[in-house]
């Protein structure tokens, strides 16, 4: 790498400086103080302008992605920034994955790490500005060369050109030469008008090596001496190892150590398969402080929590006074389950440890979390620890969770070789930082004539953040947990612990746009939860959309409206949300004839930055069968880097959200205090049987650009939900959606 | 021992009959492009070709492989170009995260082994049981039609 690791006391300047003097400082720091005239030269005679930009006199230009791919096409849209402003030809450049450096901080997160749909958004102005910069100095460069004014250079395809006399020089022959240029302060950034490559269908870099085979995922590491761990964990959350022997185990062929790790019991062997053989001649007893705990039990707690009052998030008006006085009330709760993230690869890491120092390689969002595992498990200093991120086959937010990562190292540690822990796929989905189970209460007081005037919203439930944060960490977590969150959650902590606030849990619910004159919303959060939660593709929004965009549909028949209508008339001084739903149901042919016995459903909302729109159109069968034909959606999002990516993230987030809101195994049951489901024959997720035509409508805009790779999520279960209302008069308030709801 | 043709070369990996061929082909014998995902052929992730018959490698005990010709996504290519569905997939640009496409592409490519032009309900019936959490289907069913086109073009 061209960039040198820094030590903790040079982090902290250089997050100062960021501050002080944006971005662009952060990058030039790494290797020396912005405007040191020898801080951009690498070692090998090449140029490093910044963080994300290297120049070799030999092997030319590679643009830098400090985010992780995980299918959403970072490793193509974060280059198509750069390579825009640097006046590169991508096709020419090396892409590749950014180790773990304070440099590479999500400036949206605090920490290397990739979610929330910030990718692009945190990266729009600083990687062009990344570019913008290297462009000007090679153009000075090339200037001072052939002793001309820079101004009338131009640059292109890695190439400075002078157009007066014809002459051209390559990058990467200038790269020793720019180097000892001062970086300019300021530099000027291409009119949208002038781009060549944002905005354009752009293929996918990643993908010639996701058709042959040779894309190299976590799983797919190997390195000399490499030995197999498989970890017999719990049989229920937060379970415990009392006692083991591992006798047996270790007379299994190629079984090495049976090892004692934070998690369970490891069996650590030549291969897996010799391992998993190891792993179930283990005998262990646990304690289980949460046997006999089940979904049942934690239905009923949630419905006596939606009768307490909770904090409030959010007040117009007065209206629990207006409820009082309505002329009637509609009282209504609605459910959604426990999900698991079910990637494709199942969770691994692979550790090496030794006295000089730790290499991790991991399909990880969480670069900064990654290190900071292996650091506090090793004692190592941080320049010491290096992470390489490999492809990732899934995330959804399940890669941002760094138990993989700490049980590797721990085991690394232990025996002295590199290992690489592999999950089996029951492992996966029985632990699993779920989705939380939900419950919303939802409340309308109706004048005489049927039309809401007070909306009051009570979202109850577990709170992501509470379970990442310290006090509420059980003792048998291991320590690094304090210091990871202490990063992540500082933003959060005092909402959460003062005022039993989490937004995690609430967004979307809380700012519901409609202008309805009294509004309350207001969260319970369970104090008593034993099951796992975490970040699950677009968080709250996964369940709060749900909520409202099915109880405002409830409204508008109600006070027998057409639902886009309804909707349009309360959205008004929303006019990015009306555009989408306009779009949207102009282009599914609302309101006009459809085929026989097909209706249609839609939903609005509003997540990380961006506007979706989505019209599902489905039939039900006489006896409940429920089929989804096409789902037409209608985005947002701002500036367009990359249309084709954005429809792929759309057709993505459809089927990620349609599988867990039609499918009758698509959802985590608890029983006994653990997940019932553990491989894909229970935990049903969409085949491509089941699969709807997705048609996806992009807005164009001039707007910052918004998150793309989690919005299309939280629409479509309302969106299908209010199309089933319309097909059989019947209100889904519970997901997923069951054939036997449906009939009679 | 099993011994058998992989991807066109004679190998006799050194494991225990009952290991199943994913982890011999992976870990014995070094070629990763063939996925874990289920261990229980539920996904079609560990998809190869065992006498040009699409097989769940992680059900199937490497003695099975004994003395018969096995396939994996890194054998698909011919020797100078892309198998057209390969092509297909990028022209279509298919894969998001990519873990799950080596076993699609087997199950296609032993698709249009035995239906050369099949229809979308054919493509359903025979993709089905690879699933894909990034939610391409959309995109391979696609794919899969233009390959089919080309292929007959050539034929």
């Amino acid at each position: 790498m061209g960039a040198r690791p820094v030590d903790r006391s040079r982090r902290h300047f250089l997050k100062v400086s960021a501050v002080a003097g944006g971005l662009m400082l952060v990058g030039f720091s790494l290797d020396g103080c912005a405007g040191d005239s020898a801080s951009t030269a690498t070692a090998n005679g090449g140029f490093a302008p910044n963080a994300w930009i290297r120049i070799a006199p030999d092997d030319g230009v590679t643009i830098i992605v400090a985010h992780s791919e995980m299918g959403q096409g970072v490793m193509t849209a974060l280059p198509m920034l750069v390579a825009e402003e640097l006046e590169v030809d991508l096709d020419k450049v090396d892409v590749e994955f950014a180790p773990a450096q304070r440099a590479y901080d999500n400036p949206a997160l605090g920490l290397q790490a990739t979610g929330g749909s910030t990718s692009v958004r945190t990266s729009w102005l600083p990687l062009r500005e990344a570019g913008a910069t290297a462009r000007a100095m090679l153009i000075t460069a090339a200037a001072r060369h052939w002793k001309v004014d820079a101004d009338g250079l131009r640059a292109r395809s890695g190439r400075v050109f002078n157009p007066a006399t014809g002459d051209s020089l390559a990058y990467r022959d200038l790269a020793a030469a720019a180097a000892r240029l001062p970086v300019p302060e300021k530099v000027r950034l291409k009119e949208p008008g002038d781009f060549r490559l944002i905005g354009t269908p752009y293929p996918r870099v990643d993908v010639p090596s996701k058709v042959d085979g040779s894309a190299v995922f976590g799983l797919d590491i190997h390195v000399p001496g490499l030995l197999i761990a498989t970890v017999e964990r719990g049989p229920g959350f937060g379970a415990a190892v009392r006692s083991f022997n591992a006798d047996a185990a270790m007379q299994v062929a190629g079984v090495r150590h049976v090892v004692q790790i934070t998690t369970g019991v490891a069996v650590v062997a030549d291969s897996f398969w010799q391992a998993q053989q190891g792993r179930r001649a283990l005998s262990i007893r646990w304690d289980q402080p949460n046997a006999g705990r089940d979904s049942a039990g934690i239905a009923a707690r949630y419905r006596r929590l939606a009768q307490q009052q909770g904090a409030q998030v959010r007040d117009v008006g007065d209206a629990p006074h207006v409820l009082d006085t309505a002329a009637q009330v509609l009282d209504v709760s609605y459910q959604v389950p426990f999900l698991a993230h079910a990637t494709m690869e199942p969770m691994n890491a692979t550790a090496h440890v030794r006295a000089d120092g730790c290499d991790v390689w991991v399909p990880t969002q969480n670069q900064g979390g990654s290190q900071d595992v292996a650091v506090a498990i090793t004692g190592l200093p941080y320049a010491r620890v290096r992470v390489h991120t490999t492809q990732l086959g899934g995330g959804f937010g399940r890669r941002s969770e760094l138990d993989f990562v700490a049980e590797a190292v721990q085991l690394s540690q232990r025996v002295g070789a590199p290992v690489k822990v592999i999950w089996t796929r029951e492992d996966d989905t029985r632990h699993d930082f779920y989705r939380p189970a939900m419950r919303h209460r939802l409340r309308a007081g109706l004048d005489a004539s049927g039309r809401a005037v007070a909306w009051m919203h009570r979202v109850v439930g577990p709170s992501i953040s509470a379970r990442a944060m310290p006090a509420f960490v059980p003792a048998v977590l291991p320590h690094w947990v304090p210091r990871v969150i202490k990063r992540m959650a500082s933003g959060t902590a005092g909402l959460v612990t003062e005022h039993r606030v989490d937004n995690a849990a609430v967004e979307g619910a809380r700012d519901v746009p409609y202008a309805y004159p009294n509004i309350r919303v207001e969260y319970v959060m369970d104090e008593d939860a034993f099951v796992p939660v975490g970040f699950w593709r677009s968080v709250g929004h996964s369940h709060t959309a749900f909520a409202v965009e099915s109880f405002v549909d409830e409204l508008a028949h109600r006070a027998g409206e057409d639902p886009v209508a309804y909707r349009r008339h309360l959205l008004r001084g929303h006019p990015r949300r009306l555009g989408v739903l306009d779009l949207a149901a102009r282009k599914a042919g609302w309101g006009a004839s459809l085929a026989p016995r097909h209706y249609q459903g839609v939903a609005v909302h509003e997540c990380f930055g961006s506007y979706v729109a989505e019209v599902a159109e489905v039939s039900v069968s006489g006896k409940g069968k429920l089929t989804v034909h096409r789902v037409v959606c209608a985005v947002d999002c701002g500036h367009v880097v990359n249309p084709d990516t954005i429809r792929a993230q759309v057709e993505s987030a459809v089927v990620y959200g349609l599988s867990a809101a039609i499918l009758p195994g698509s959802e985590i049951t608890i029983e006994d205090g653990r997940a019932k489901q553990d491989n894909f024959d229970s935990y049903q997720v969409l085949r491509m049987d089941q699969m709807p035509r997705v048609d996806t409508w992009i807005v164009q805009s001039n707007a910052a650009p918004g998150g793309v790779g989690e919005i299309a999520t939280p629409p479509i279960a309302p969106a299908v939900a209010n199309a089933v209302f319309a097909a059989t008069g019947k209100r889904v308030r519970s997901l997923p959606i069951r054939p036997e709801a449906l009939t009679a | 021992m099993a011994r058998f043709r992989l991807n066109g070369k004679t190998v006799s990996p050194a494991v225990s009959d009952d290991t199943p061929l994913l982890w011999t082909i992976r870990e014995a014998l070094g070629l990763t492009g063939t996925k874990f995902g289920c261990g229980i052929g539920e996904c079609g992730a560990c998809t190869v070709h065992l006498d040009g018959v699409a097989v769940r490698s992680c059900v199937t005990p490497t003695r099975v492989a004994d003395g018969h010709e096995v396939t994996t996504i890194e054998g698909l290519a011919g020797p100078h170009r892309l198998h057209p569905l390969q092509q297909a997939w990028i022209d279509e640009q298919v894969p998001q995260c990519g873990y799950c496409q080596s076993g699609q592409l087997m199950s296609a490519a032993a698709l249009l082994g035995r239906t050369p032009r099949p229809t979308d309900a054919q493509i359903d019936a025979a993709m089905a049981a690879n699933l894909c959490r990034c939610g391409t289907y959309q995109r391979i069913r696609r794919a899969i039609h233009r390959a089919a086109a080309a292929m007959q073009r050539e034929a």
